[in-house]
């Protein structure tokens, strides 16, 4: 790395110092315990639509634990945080337009 | 350019940067943003295929959903040793870095043995791909007719979750190398032995783990190019990667084996 990198990156080290450990400890915990919610509620028969919205809602917060507290985005200027989390969530969300073109298939019966 | 910013003094002590961080840290989160359209596809052609099919097979019995729970238990505790080690690396605390470097792989190991403990369970029962090789027996087995009459269920699982296990397997080999360094290597070799001698020949980990083999042939090389002493800069960068990982099954535990468990 060249001087000025170096530079940066003692600048982020610095930053590092001073998040407390035990904050790292509590999103470990609250991780598991939602993983447990998780697999007790893929055995109260629900259905698949509901269950797929509860799982779906609880993964999007355990993914939004990881990426703040242990990829520390939450720490990071606005301009990252707006460059990357907008246009990962503008891909994503294209992605979905798909998704209709299943419960077409289905209620077409091309599969029954 | 910039060094001369620095050495100079134009514009200060440094140049203040874009995104407020180093062009490593955002390189890698570029790669990370590409790698989740990846997944991204990978999760929603599952959940296609799950939607559009009315007998969806159910194969994941409590046996198979405590595995994925332990396994997932496995890549949340190594999230937190990686962030301990990006803090010890910051402190300057070698010692405690290599520890929670190494803690971490352990963690991903178990992951990517249980992972292939699963694997071979389903091929074992017949659900199965028509590249793999034949298990004997298997033909006869509880899903030998869920691998014909829905093949988008196999074909999902093994491309996603084998997607997911090689990406840990490459995590696992680059903290190795942050780690260790070249004395990786060696490790490395032992772990292709083992994993190559100590599979059955029909099993797919068998050929498998050439990849390992090949990992070593190209770590070599890079070491060899590029010899360095690793900084925590190194340390947080390949951190993001492995988080990423993480972050990736979170999807994967609920879509894949939690909306398929079979309840009795």
């Amino acid at each position: 790395m060249d001087a000025l990198q170096v530079a940066i990156a003692g600048q982020v080290a610095e930053q590092h110092r001073h998040h407390g450990k035990a904050q790292f400890f509590w999103v470990w915990g609250a991780l598991l315990l939602m993983t447990g919610i998780e697999v007790y509620l893929a055995y109260q028969n629900m259905e698949p639509v509901r269950m797929l919205s509860y799982l779906m809602g609880l993964s999007i917060i355990k993914a939004g634990l990881i990426i703040a507290y242990f990829m520390h985005m939450k720490f990071e200027v606005s301009r990252m945080k707006w460059m990357t989390m907008s246009s990962l969530v503008i891909c994503l969300a294209l992605m979905c337009i798909f998704l209709p073109d299943a419960f077409r298939i289905l209620h077409l019966g091309v599969n029954k | 350019m910039s060094d001369a910013a620095v050495t100079q003094g134009l514009a200060g002590p440094y140049e203040p940067s874009l995104f407020g961080t180093y062009s490593k840290k955002v390189g890698m989160w570029l790669f990370l943003l590409s790698d989740s359209l990846t997944f991204g596809a990978l999760l929603f052609a599952y959940t296609y295929g799950r939607i559009s099919t009315p007998d969806w097979p159910t194969p994941f019995h409590s046996e198979s959903i405590r595995n994925a729970t332990l396994m997932t238990a496995f890549l949340l505790t190594s999230s937190l040793t990686m962030v301990l080690a990006v803090r010890a690396s910051v402190e300057k605390r070698a010692k405690a870095q290599r520890g929670w470097l190494l803690a971490t792989m352990a963690c991903g190991i178990a992951f990517v043995i249980l992972h292939g403990h699963e694997w071979t369970n389903l091929i074992a029962q017949g659900l199965t791909l028509p590249m793999f090789p034949a298990a004997p027996g298997h033909t006869s087995a509880e899903f030998s007719e869920v691998a014909k009459s829905v093949p988008q269920f196999p074909a999902t699982f093994f491309g996603l979750t084998g997607m997911h296990m090689l990406h840990v397997t490459i995590g696992v080999i680059y903290l190795g190398v942050i780690a260790l360094r070249r004395w990786f290597i060696p490790v490395l070799l032992g772990f292709w032995l083992l994993a190559w001698l100590g599979t059955p020949d029909y099993s797919p980990f068998h050929y498998g783990a050439h990849l390992l083999l090949l990992g070593a042939i190209v770590i070599s090389i890079i070491l060899w190019l590029k010899p360095k002493v690793y900084d925590n800069s190194d340390v947080e960068v390949a951190g993001l990667y492995w988080h990423f990982v993480d972050l990736v099954w979170m999807f994967i535990f609920p879509l894949v084996y939690l909306m398929s468990t079979r309840i009795v």
